[in-house]
């Protein structure tokens, strides 16, 4: 079987696998990060987007064996720990909980790992509707995405150096 | 999935060796489109031939043109200075395909290799009569495509890069299918030192196809008007559930006269 050593989540990580194993099964198989989910077979659901080396992909829609040497990071690994009872959120998922952006849950690691490389790659500003589109690759059946889109907005300034009080003003 | 054997060459030759011994063999590519086949098992391949490690990744100007390596991802060719100076139209095409992640991960390569008939860059390739370069030769535009899925491609050819040249002026439009994105109809018009040229994708029987009526007409005219009065035959037409024959023929000169339009800025 073939070997793969990459990093997650900062941790370097080395195993074998089957050339047939997608990165979403790696993921939440032996590696037990189960936050990624899988929503759909068709690669249209968005549910099990990840980061790979700084850009949003969907892990269903490819092979572990080609995340060989990548950086990949998963929605447990946006949090920071730092040893703290309650672990600090990401801007983006403090702004998800802040504008309730979601119900049921099952679509926001992919949102909000989408939404993060949405509002990175743009620094110098979003609009709504950039917003709208750059989210096309995630599917939600419960919010009707308008407090998504609320959250992506909200959590812009923050991501980009403002603090909260500077984005209200 | 089926299981199969995996294999990231380091240079062309391996690669091309490793395709050609083997009739079962696969390229990977970006993978945006094999994968998914790969999930619903409608394909078995014996050994997955990575194109990863090749380095056919880049964009580099050729003259007044583009030389675009095969595994530019459509993220790359959106975002890119030169491609935007060149040919916007072709940075356009390419920030409008499919979702943010499949463009992080699918190639320009990979998408002419498979010549969905719904793709995009067929219709830039045709109207822009760019060049297709493999590991063995140079195939222009006119042979390239030979109708759904099918191309000039031999058995274990590989795609390096695409050479476009540079258009006057030209403009892509696309009528989307509101849940897949794919093209119902797509139309890239472009006016070139030959003479203009228009080719559709998405919406014909036998896949992308120029248009050579309207290309006259915009011959006359480089205008909108100019194309009112031209038709597109139905029976060309492909038909199914998303839309019928006549819906897509009269899409095909609404979304023409918008791409006119549009590459007149």
């Amino acid at each position: 079987m073939p070997q793969l050593s990459l990093t997650v989540n900062k941790k370097p990580v080395t195993a074998e696998v089957e050339a047939r194993t997608l990165l979403v099964e790696f993921l939440r198989g032996p590696l037990g990060l189960t936050g990624t989910h899988i929503g759909c077979d068709t690669s249209q659901c968005g549910a099990c987007v990840i980061s790979l080396d700084g850009k949003s992909v969907k892990s269903c829609t490819m092979l572990a064996v080609q995340a060989e040497g990548a950086h990949v990071t998963t929605i447990e690994g946006l949090a920071a720990a730092d040893g703290a009872l309650q672990p600090k959120l990401h801007p983006m998922q403090e702004m998800f909980r802040e504008h309730h952006a979601l119900q049921c849950g099952f679509c926001t690691p992919g949102m909000v790992m989408s939404a993060i490389d949405l509002v990175q790659s743009h620094p110098e500003g979003l609009t709504e509707a950039q917003i709208r589109h750059g989210l096309e690759g995630n599917l939600c059946r419960c919010t009707g995405y308008h407090n998504i889109v609320k959250a992506v907005a909200a959590a812009w300034p923050l991501m980009h150096g403002q603090t909260a009080i500077q984005a209200a003003e | 999935m089926y299981n199969f054997d995996y294999v990231k060459p380091r240079t062309l030759a391996e690669a091309a060796k490793l395709l050609a011994g083997d009739m079962e063999a696969k390229a990977l590519a970006g993978g945006q489109t094999f994968i998914p086949v790969l999930k619903q098992r409608l394909n078995k391949p014996s050994v997955v031939v990575d194109l990863a490690g090749l380095n056919l990744a880049f964009i580099k100007r050729v003259g007044e043109g583009l030389e675009i390596g095969a595994m530019t991802t459509h993220a790359e060719i959106a975002a890119s200075p030169e491609v935007k100076q060149a040919c916007p139209a072709l940075a356009e095409l390419a920030g409008n395909i499919g979702d943010r992640q499949v463009r992080s991960r699918g190639t320009i390569g990979g998408s002419l290799a498979n010549n969905d008939p719904a793709s995009c860059y067929p219709a830039a390739v045709l109207a822009l009569d760019a060049t297709v370069r493999t590991d063995r030769r140079d195939i222009p535009a006119a042979e390239f495509f030979q109708g759904l899925f099918t191309t000039a491609l031999e058995p274990g050819e590989i795609i390096t890069a695409v050479i476009f040249p540079a258009p006057e002026r030209a403009a892509y439009v696309k009528f989307a299918n509101p849940a897949s994105r794919y093209a119902m109809v797509g139309v890239f018009v472009a006016k070139t030192a030959g003479g203009a040229r228009v080719a559709v994708t998405g919406a014909g029987q036998a896949g992308v196809f120029r248009h050579s009526d309207m290309e006259q007409a915009l011959d006359k005219s480089f205008t909108p008007e100019a194309l009112e009065s031209v038709a597109t035959e139905e029976e060309m037409m492909n038909a199914d559930i998303h839309g019928s024959a006549a819906y897509r023929a009269h899409l095909v000169g609404v979304i023409a006269r918008r791409a006119v339009k549009a590459a007149l800025g």
